[in-house]
């Protein structure tokens, strides 16, 4: 039981730290691809390339002065920032991160809890996250915030029905909700059994999907939440030092467990093509398919960062009828044609 | 509709191909990641600069004559001229046996330049009947304090072996226009 345990606080220690380092190195990402696509060099002065720029930022905004409004409810204006932070923590329990490793004669999942509700789980939290910008932006007593704060969740809402929409189809096909079982049934790839990733039999869940995640995790082109040139910042307008921190920081763990949800769901999590014709044995194969899926995170992190930096903001009637009047009928459209197939081919 | 010149809005509808975006999309996505790999623009500065023009208007300087002695007299004409006001001094007489540091009998005891109101215009050079104030090519440095930005005589004035060449920005076109003031008493 305690060894037990020992394994379980160690995985959880590590999901946390490495979900940490991968958010704040997202924020230096976000600016060297800003950067580089619009033919610039980005940060490039604290140490070499500008590697320990996010360690900069971090202190730059602990030592920033903190204000707390004297209008707000302090309470809730310190609730917001943390429950945004803790929500955008939770969902990376659910990620398998990689296959299991045998140790001597024990079996080692890389996967800190295989709920058989998994993906419910990770709608749920991922919707709590709202109540962070929520909070947060009622407590300010700033329109500006309340604003932002509105936008916020009617655009969370809305998104929240298309994405789980996209997601029974996937079911439907699946047959499970557990992430685990889901990454293991897209096993192999090409080469000896071929079995494909999700993507392939499900490309019109895949897009309604993703452009729900960036809706969810308010990127642009739907970062309406936060627009500048209308609400100055927002929902956060009133922050400052490391709670506004953990506002922008929180953004970038969602990007990151998104991108982990994206790849488990329909990129074959941890599996890469020809897994099972190398001839290596389980475990380094199991460590392969970690970095891989590592790998396929950080292109779908940058793939977040590649459409921010083209791509300009949805007017707000553009955004509602997209999700409510395009991507539900699509979805539930996708969920009907999935079904068919499914019968037709028994 | 007198001048023609008047439009009538039309509210186009969006194609199918407009509404699902995804080409739209698709073609800007593949314009941005064409940048990606495009030469940075970025000059990296202080290692690395840019070149600039050879009548550059940076940093003054305050010229010495061939003997050493300076050659501003403190006549305010630059700080008349000065649009942003950021020249001023404080002018003192000369003493007997000074004669070696200073070419006129009136000389600048203070004379300070604010950097940060500077425009760098060049009209200080432009009125000085003495060529004693010149624009160079060398960048004006940061600083942390407002205060390090009030250059005094200390950082104007040339130092006598080291001369600073203003001979760059003394182009045909400027001198033509130097002489057409007819400084007979600086030939």
């Amino acid at each position: 039981m305690s060894e037990f345990l020992i394994y379980k606080l160690i995985l959880v220690g590590s999901v946390f730290g490495i979900t940490l380092f991968v958010a704040a190195y997202s924020t230096y990402a976000e600016r060297k691809v800003a950067a580089f696509l619009q033919d610039r060099v980005g940060p490039d002065r604290a140490g070499p390339f500008g590697i320990f720029q996010p360690l900069a930022d971090g202190m730059k905004f602990i030592y920033k002065e903190e204000i707390i409004p004297v209008v707000s409810n302090k309470f809730l204006f310190v609730l917001g920032p943390c429950l945004a932070m803790l929500t955008a923590m939770m969902a990376g329990v659910l990620i398998p991160w990689g296959n299991t490793l045998i140790i001597g004669d024990q079996v080692y999942s890389l996967q800190i809890a295989d709920l058989n509700v998994g993906i419910l789980y990770v709608f749920g939290v991922v919707s709590i996250g709202v109540y962070g910008i929520m909070i947060g932006g009622w407590a300010s007593n700033n329109k500006f915030s309340l604003l932002g704060a509105i936008r916020a969740s009617a655009q969370m809402i809305s998104y929240e029905i298309a994405m789980g929409l996209s997601i029974i189809a996937l079911i439907i096909m699946t047959g499970t909700l557990s992430l685990g079982e889901i990454s293991a049934q897209q096993a192999g790839g090409v080469g000896g059994d071929w079995n494909m990733w999700n993507v392939v039999y499900q490309p019109l869940g895949f897009l309604i999907f993703i452009v729900c995640a960036f809706a969810e995790c308010n990127r642009t082109p739907f970062d309406l939440p936060e627009c500048e040139t209308e609400l100055v910042g927002g929902y956060h307008t009133e922050y400052s030092s490391m709670k506004l921190g953990f506002y922008l920081f929180a953004e970038y763990i969602n990007m990151f467990v998104s991108s982990a949800v994206i790849s488990t769901l329909y990129f074959g999590g941890y599996n890469f093509p020809f897994m099972n014709d190398l001839g290596l044995d389980h475990n380094t194969i199991s460590i392969i398919g970690t970095v891989v899926l590592f790998g396929k995170i950080s292109f779908f992190i940058f793939f977040f960062m590649w459409i921010r930096w083209t791509i300009p903001r949805f007017r707000y009637d553009q955004l509602m009828n997209l999700g409510w009047k395009i991507l539900i009928p699509l979805a539930v459209f996708n969920i009907f044609l999935t079904g068919l197939v499914m019968i037709l081919l028994k | 509709m007198l001048t023609n010149r008047s439009k009538l809005v039309v509210k186009k509808e969006m194609t199918f191909a407009e509404k699902i975006y995804l080409p739209a999309i698709l073609s800007g996505v593949a314009i941005t990641i064409k940048h990606l790999f495009r030469r940075k623009a970025t000059v990296k500065y202080p290692e690395k600069q840019r070149e600039i023009s050879e009548v550059w208007r940076g940093q003054h300087v305050l010229k010495r004559d061939d003997k050493g002695a300076e050659r501003c007299t403190a006549c305010g004409l630059c700080a008349v001229s000065c649009p942003a006001e950021a020249i001023t001094m404080v002018a003192a007489e000369r003493k007997k046996g000074e004669e070696n540091l200073y070419r006129e009998e009136k000389y600048a005891a203070t004379y300070e330049i604010n950097m940060l109101r500077c425009i760098f215009c060049g009209l200080c050079e432009e009125a000085c009947p003495k060529e004693a104030i010149f624009l160079t090519d060398r960048i004006v440095s940061t600083d942390y304090e407002r205060n390090g930005f009030i250059y005094g005589k200390d950082k104007l004035v040339e130092p006598v072996n080291e001369r600073v060449d203003i001979s760059k920005r003394q182009t045909p076109a400027v001198l033509a226009f130097k002489q057409q003031k007819r400084l007979s008493h600086n030939k």
